[in-house]
């Protein structure tokens, strides 16, 4: 797959490579809870770069898209639990150090080995017109069963996390029998229910 | 013809200096309407320049112990972002730079302008701006959905995502007239995006200007110039994916184009300015239980058009 690109785009990719990574260790040096948000954000927008240098637009368009939109998801999550919701006071991002170098390298080890020894299927010599629409039938077709599982994992995920996080359910908001004409709110929502 | 990039048009350089120009002069343009309907024409053309060079010749004022680094990133960020938008909205017909995904590109620059706003916001390490940053996110999680499901219509629709043949789906009809919803939601959301008219919010008069409280000098500058550039591409992106873009009768095309984006502007200005401003608390309900079902129902009406083959 090298072999097709021409020199520049190499030296781009692997300067954003660099730069991932080095924005990737960055997140664990700084001593902002901001300032390793974004350096995660950074990071994941030089991996966005690499897939358009790879003309991979949808890819690289919908990792810049939806990364952007985590660590600002993450920002709000970031004042609703964290004592300091702020976050100016310094503080350390690391915790449990030796467990996660132990995480992190056994998963380093992993991926190294599994990246090598994987005998990768080759490519069809020419390239797709739209790779854009290459990848929606593989999402629609054949690869549909594997992303419609990842879809309701993902979905199980998010209402495993709002559960986690609300302190109110609905029987707070409804009364024990569910009975309330409207739901006791401590802020109101936009809808006069 | 369409399928050429102005880039190959015209050379990278000259369509990236083309872009910027019709950014800045978009930014101008919106700048200028929202003055005429607020405080009538005199002086109107004027006043946008020169605020803007005051803005540029005044003294930085600082904070205690800002983030510096993050703030000047999110202050240029801001501008930035809005220029890039532009990369998408097709200009004389042509788009700076094609892909198979321009309608992903136009929300990725949406969506990366809430980590520059936030990060305007947080930047001065001030208690104003820091909440007008949140109220920014807090806005955003409720348009953003409905937002997507408004450009995936348009898309849908024109069986592509890239915005020329978006333009070209629409010789016959302009989308507008099947997919109202998603119009409307979309030049709401750009409204929302630039936080101006009703959801100005994050920089409301309450919280002493939120995310622009403590902006001053150049700074102030390129967050103002990257609200209205952005406002100006999105009436200029909502003329090509709903009204038609160059379509028209007797005028050339990207006469048209200028028109409908002028209209679109005068019309968000009028409507966006005689309206008050949404409380953010309010906005969530409203839109996952109102809006996200209509942009569905909108999708789906639009589907079942597709393969009736209407578009066709």
């Amino acid at each position: 797959m090298l072999s097709d690109l021409s020199g520049w785009a190499i030296a781009v990719v692997a300067v954003l490579g660099a730069l991932s990574v080095a924005a990737g260790v960055a997140v664990f040096v700084v001593d902002s809870m901001a300032r390793a948000t974004f350096a995660l954000l950074a990071s994941f927008l030089a991996v966005a770069g690499v897939l358009l240098v790879l003309d991979l637009v949808y890819l690289a368009v919908v990792t810049a898209l939806m990364m952007t939109m985590e660590m600002a998801i993450m920002a709000v999550f970031m004042i609703m639990f964290m004592m300091n919701p702020a976050g100016l006071m310094p503080m350390t991002m690391v915790h449990n150090a030796k467990g996660s170098a132990v995480v992190g390298a056994g998963a380093f080890v992993v991926l190294t080995v599994g990246i090598w020894t994987i005998d990768w299927p080759t490519r069809n010599p020419e390239r797709p017109a739209d790779s854009t629409r290459q990848l929606g039938e593989a999402i629609m077709g054949s690869h549909m069963l594997v992303m419609l599982v990842i879809g309701i994992a993902l979905f199980a995920t998010i209402l495993a996390g709002t559960v986690l996080a609300t302190a109110r359910g609905r029987y707070d908001r409804f009364g024990a029998g569910l009975t309330a004409k409207r739901p006791d709110d401590p802020v109101p929502g936009g809808l006069r229910r | 013809m369409p399928e050429q990039t102005l880039a190959e048009a015209w050379g990278l350089v000259p369509a990236v200096l083309g872009i910027v120009a019709v950014g800045l002069v978009l930014g101008v343009v919106v700048a200028v309407v929202d003055r005429i309907v607020v405080f009538g024409a005199s002086g109107a053309a004027v006043e946008p320049i020169r605020s803007s060079a005051r803005l540029l010749v005044e003294q930085r004022r600082t904070t205690l112990a800002p983030d510096r680094l993050l703030w000047r990133t999110g202050c240029v960020a801001v501008p930035t972002l809005a220029l890039l938008s532009l990369a998408v909205v097709p200009v004389a017909g042509r788009t700076l730079w094609s892909t198979g995904a321009d309608l992903v590109w136009f929300n990725a620059m949406e969506a990366l302008l809430w980590a520059a706003v936030w990060l305007v916001g947080w930047g001065p390490n001030a208690v104003h701006a820091l909440t007008g940053g949140y109220r920014f996110l807090g806005q955003g999680l409720a348009y953003e959905l409905p937002l997507m499901f408004a450009l995936i219509t348009a898309g849908l629709a024109a069986g592509s995502l890239r915005t020329t043949d978006v333009l070209a789906a629409q010789e016959r009809l302009w989308f507008v007239v099947t997919m109202p919803v998603a119009f409307v939601v979309f030049v709401a959301s750009a409204a929302a995006f630039a936080f101006w008219g009703p959801f100005a919010a994050p920089a409301a008069a309450d919280i002493a200007g939120g995310v622009t409280s403590e902006l001053s000098g150049v700074d102030r500058l390129l967050v103002e110039a990257g609200r209205t550039v952005f406002l100006g591409a999105s009436a200029a992106m909502a003329a090509a994916l709903f009204l038609g873009g160059e379509s028209g009768p007797w005028l050339p095309g990207p006469l048209w184009h200028l028109l409908k984006t002028l209209a679109v502007v005068a019309a968000l200005v009028w409507v966006g300015r005689r309206m008050p401003v949404l409380r953010p608390d309010r906005t969530v309900e409203v839109g996952w239980m109102v809006l996200v079902p209509l942009t569905l129902l909108q999708a789906l009406v639009v589907a079942v058009l597709v393969l009736n083959g209407f578009y066709a």
